[in-house]
């Protein structure tokens, strides 16, 4: 399961550092002088400019990286686990020395817009600056203007903790070159102006494609794969393919599911849960109907890009353990027949988190459980019990493979040493 | 367990909402947070003070204290959603169940009856009773109970407390308590609750109760919800 390869990264980050040595031109780009600092100051007090960035960060889920938990919020602290070590995501409030109080517009941009520090040193990709990028200039600036608008809270940014080679920043010089393309979303004129909304959402602030796209050896996205789904680095979920591909796809839902899952964190076709839970009860269900609309009609154009692949059956003894098991522990509440109850119980029939190829997000379903997010539009959701220590390993394999080939469902069987090893991923 | 999430889905005629929303938490703490029989480090939830068990969720969600089943199944919880949950526990009737305590010597379980009812002044330490209430059933609106807790669950909080994997907003009162007593204390002081027969009623006493100002080393943290 695992795509990432050491072996190929520090080659490569060796090769690098030669190279990044060379490239790599230390210090800051442009100084503003101090009329136009002042002039930038001025402008970023419009409240209407700060109101709608503080909209704009909530879309982009800055907070829910830059927030430690417990902690005070945009104050960082919070480490990013990747394959590679973790990166604490630094304070980005206006405290002046150990925020971005002493940032201007410019440093900034080139953060969010080329991922370089304001050295100009450069940032790791864990920071969605590849999606970023894609933000234009003037939501850029809401956002700062929001971003200084904040408390100023004192406190220091950790180092990252990334292993030798990883560990030397130069190294994304290479990485830099091959994988990121620096470019503001350009509009496809021969599209609705509703799609180009959506597309730029998604592909930008929204950042969907950092999780719901599957990474390379280098934890670089592959472009042809943009939104067809992905294991998420480190973490142990699967993102789903989020085009209109069947078995595993949004094949079969409407505009409304979409909306809805992503507004209130349930709709007809599933509930969100893991990181996405996050970023529903953080981000989207904020959001404006005209905007989750607009993402709606962006996804649904998405056409199915992945072959379906043969699908090997589990073994009739195990389906048959399996399906008892269902009618013992799951039934009553996800239905025989496995369509839930609405508003209530997803279904699991059609439910793209239960055919999605790995079998990931069924397992971890099955031994965490857990609510739906408390949102405005469900603000008591239901639960599910966290099965792990009820089932053995083969249990759940049995269980999980019952949904994954029952009714309209076709996915994959798991196996028992695939839950042994979820049952130990952390959660966080 | 599973008989627990399967008795409490086979819906009664009229279900509780409530019942059936907290299906996760009834997994483990039983249906009506009656604790768990067969795991004595799962907590009983019912007839505690409110305010203590909402303070107890938010810490679970903010790290403060842990158990990743449960910062998982808390994580996605609204402050409101999570006071109603606290209120629905606070108000469930559940009758006792007598866990098991090891063996332990006469001196010890003197030592134990000492330190809850008269606390040990060389080492300031105040008596347990002086916070948790004369009946240890606990203070309204934030002070748990003491009574009808297992062993293995007391010595494991006074663990946690000594190690600071368990705390709370500001400076926490029992922080102070359990790094003032000895390894042997805790045994003692654990072994000798656990053996009481709790009062048959379990809820706790007014705030009025609490007649004595806390300490000032002890300070009750604020939940994010006014109450
Ligand atoms: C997926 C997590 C994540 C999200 C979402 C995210 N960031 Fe970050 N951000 C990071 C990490 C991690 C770093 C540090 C990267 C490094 O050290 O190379 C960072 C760095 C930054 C920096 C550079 C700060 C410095 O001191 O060098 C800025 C500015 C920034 N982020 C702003 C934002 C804004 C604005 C948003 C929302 C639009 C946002 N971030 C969303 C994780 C995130
Ligand atoms: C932090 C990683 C992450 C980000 C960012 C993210 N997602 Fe997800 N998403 C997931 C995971 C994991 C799942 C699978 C769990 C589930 O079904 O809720 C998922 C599920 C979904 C589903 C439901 C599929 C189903 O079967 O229920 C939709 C729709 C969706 N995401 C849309 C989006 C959109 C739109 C965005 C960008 C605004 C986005 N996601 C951003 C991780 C992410
Ligand atoms: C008490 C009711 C209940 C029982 C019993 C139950 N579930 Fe669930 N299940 C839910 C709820 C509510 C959700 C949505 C909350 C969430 O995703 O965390 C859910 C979510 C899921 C999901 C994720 C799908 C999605 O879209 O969110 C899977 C997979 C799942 N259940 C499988 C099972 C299996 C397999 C069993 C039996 C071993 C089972 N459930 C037993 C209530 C239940
Ligand atoms: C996987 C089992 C599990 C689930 C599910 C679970 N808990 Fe717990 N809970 C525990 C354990 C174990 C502890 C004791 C942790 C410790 O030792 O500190 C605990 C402690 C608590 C406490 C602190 C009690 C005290 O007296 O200090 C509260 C309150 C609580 N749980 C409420 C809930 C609620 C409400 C839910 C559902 C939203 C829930 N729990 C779900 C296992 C669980
Ligand atoms: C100065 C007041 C004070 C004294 C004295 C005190 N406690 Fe506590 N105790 C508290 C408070 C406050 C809490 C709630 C803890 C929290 O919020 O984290 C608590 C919680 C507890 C809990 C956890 C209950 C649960 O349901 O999780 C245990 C066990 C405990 N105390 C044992 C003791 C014992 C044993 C003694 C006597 C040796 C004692 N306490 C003396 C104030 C006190």
């Amino acid at each position: 399961m695992r795509r990432w390869r050491h072996g190929i990264w520090t080659l490569v980050l060796l090769l690098a550092l030669g190279l990044g040595w060379w490239l790599f031109v230390p210090g800051r780009l442009h100084e503003p002088t101090p009329a136009q600092r002042e002039a930038e100051s001025a402008q970023l007090h419009d409240p209407a400019l700060v109101a709608r960035g503080a909209y704009l960060a909530t879309v982009g889920d800055c907070a829910a990286c830059h927030t430690a938990r417990g902690g005070r919020p945009y104050a960082g602290g919070r480490a990013l686990p990747t394959p590679f070590g973790d990166v604490p995501a630094p304070n980005i409030t206006p405290d002046a020395e150990t925020g971005i109080g002493q940032w201007s517009f410019e440093d900034f941009w080139r953060a969010l817009h080329e991922g370089l520090g304001r050295h100009g040193e450069p940032l790791y990709p864990v920071f969605s600056y590849t999606s970023f990028t894609k933000v234009n200039r003037e939501d850029a600036q809401a956002i700062f203007a929001y971003l200084k608008s904040l408390p100023a809270v004192r406190q220091p940014d950790r180092a990252p903790e990334l292993a030798f080679p990883y560990s030397v920043r130069q190294g994304l010089v290479a990485w830099r070159a091959l994988y990121f393309k620096p470019g503001v979303f350009q509009p496809d004129a021969s599209r609705s102006a509703e799609w180009n909304r959506g597309a730029y959402l998604v592909q930008g602030l929204g950042h969907c494609n950092e999780c719901h796209t599957t990474r390379n050896a280098l934890g670089a996205m592959d472009e042809k794969q943009r939104l067809a789904g992905g294991e998420i680095p480190a973490q142990g979920w699967y993102a789903p393919d989020l085009s209109t591909q069947p078995g595993g796809g949004l094949a079969g839902w409407s505009a409304q599911d979409i909306v809805d899952l992503l507004k209130t964190g349930q709709s007809a076709r599933g509930t969100a849960f893991g990181p996405m839970a996050d970023v529903v009860r953080n981000s989207t269900q904020h959001l404006d109907d005209a905007d989750l609309r607009a993402v709606a009609t962006y996804l649904q154009s998405l056409p199915p890009r992945t072959p379906a692949a043969p699908v090997e059956v589990a073994r009739a003894a195990d389906l048959e353990a399996g399906g008892k098991l269902y009618g013992e522990r799951c039934a009553d509440c996800h239905g025989q027949d496995g369509k839930g109850v609405a508003g209530v119980y997803p279904p699991l029939d059609g439910n793209s988190s239960v055919t999605e190829p790995t079998g990931t997000n069924a397992v971890r379903g099955v031994l965490l459980g857990g609510f739906a997010p408390a949102t405005a539009g469900n603000p008591e959701p239901y639960s599910m019990p966290p099965f792990a220590q009820q089932l053995s390993d083969e249990d759940v394999a049995a269980v999980v493979n019952y949904i994954r080939q029952s009714w309209g469902n076709h996915a994959a069987p798991v196996l028992s040493a695939d839950v042994s090893r979820l049952r130990h991923t952390p959660v966080d | 367990m599973a008989a627990n999430a399967a008795a409490q889905t086979a819906a009664p005629a009229k279900p509780d909402p409530m019942q059936r929303r907290v299906a996760a938490c009834a997994s483990c703490h039983g249906v009506h947070g009656e604790g768990l029989p067969g795991d004595v480090k799962i907590p009983r939830l019912a007839g505690k003070p409110a305010g203590y068990l909402l303070q107890q969720l938010e810490a679970f969600q903010n790290g403060q204290r842990h158990h990743a089943p449960m910062e998982y199944v808390v994580r996605q919880l609204s402050p409101e959603y999570l006071r109603q949950i606290a209120d629905w526990f606070a108000a469930q009737q559940a009758p006792y169940e007598k866990q098991p305590v090891p063996a332990q010597t006469a001196e010890a379980m003197q030592r134990g009856e000492q330190l809850v009812k008269h606390g040990d002044p060389s080492r300031g330490i105040p008596s347990c009773e002086s916070c948790h209430g004369s009946t240890l059933t606990g203070v309204e609106p934030m002070m748990p109970g003491l009574a009808g807790l297992s062993y293995a669950y007391i010595d494991a909080q006074l663990d946690a407390w000594r190690t600071h994997q368990r705390s709370t907003d500001g400076p926490g009162c029992m922080v102070v308590v359990a790094n003032r007593m000895t390894v042997g204390d805790v045994t003692a002081v654990a072994a000798w609750l656990a053996s009481q027969p709790p009062p048959a009623n379990l809820h706790p006493l007014p705030a009025s109760a609490q007649k004595e100002p806390l300490p000032g080393w002890c300070v009750i943290g604020k939940s994010e919800v006014q109450r």
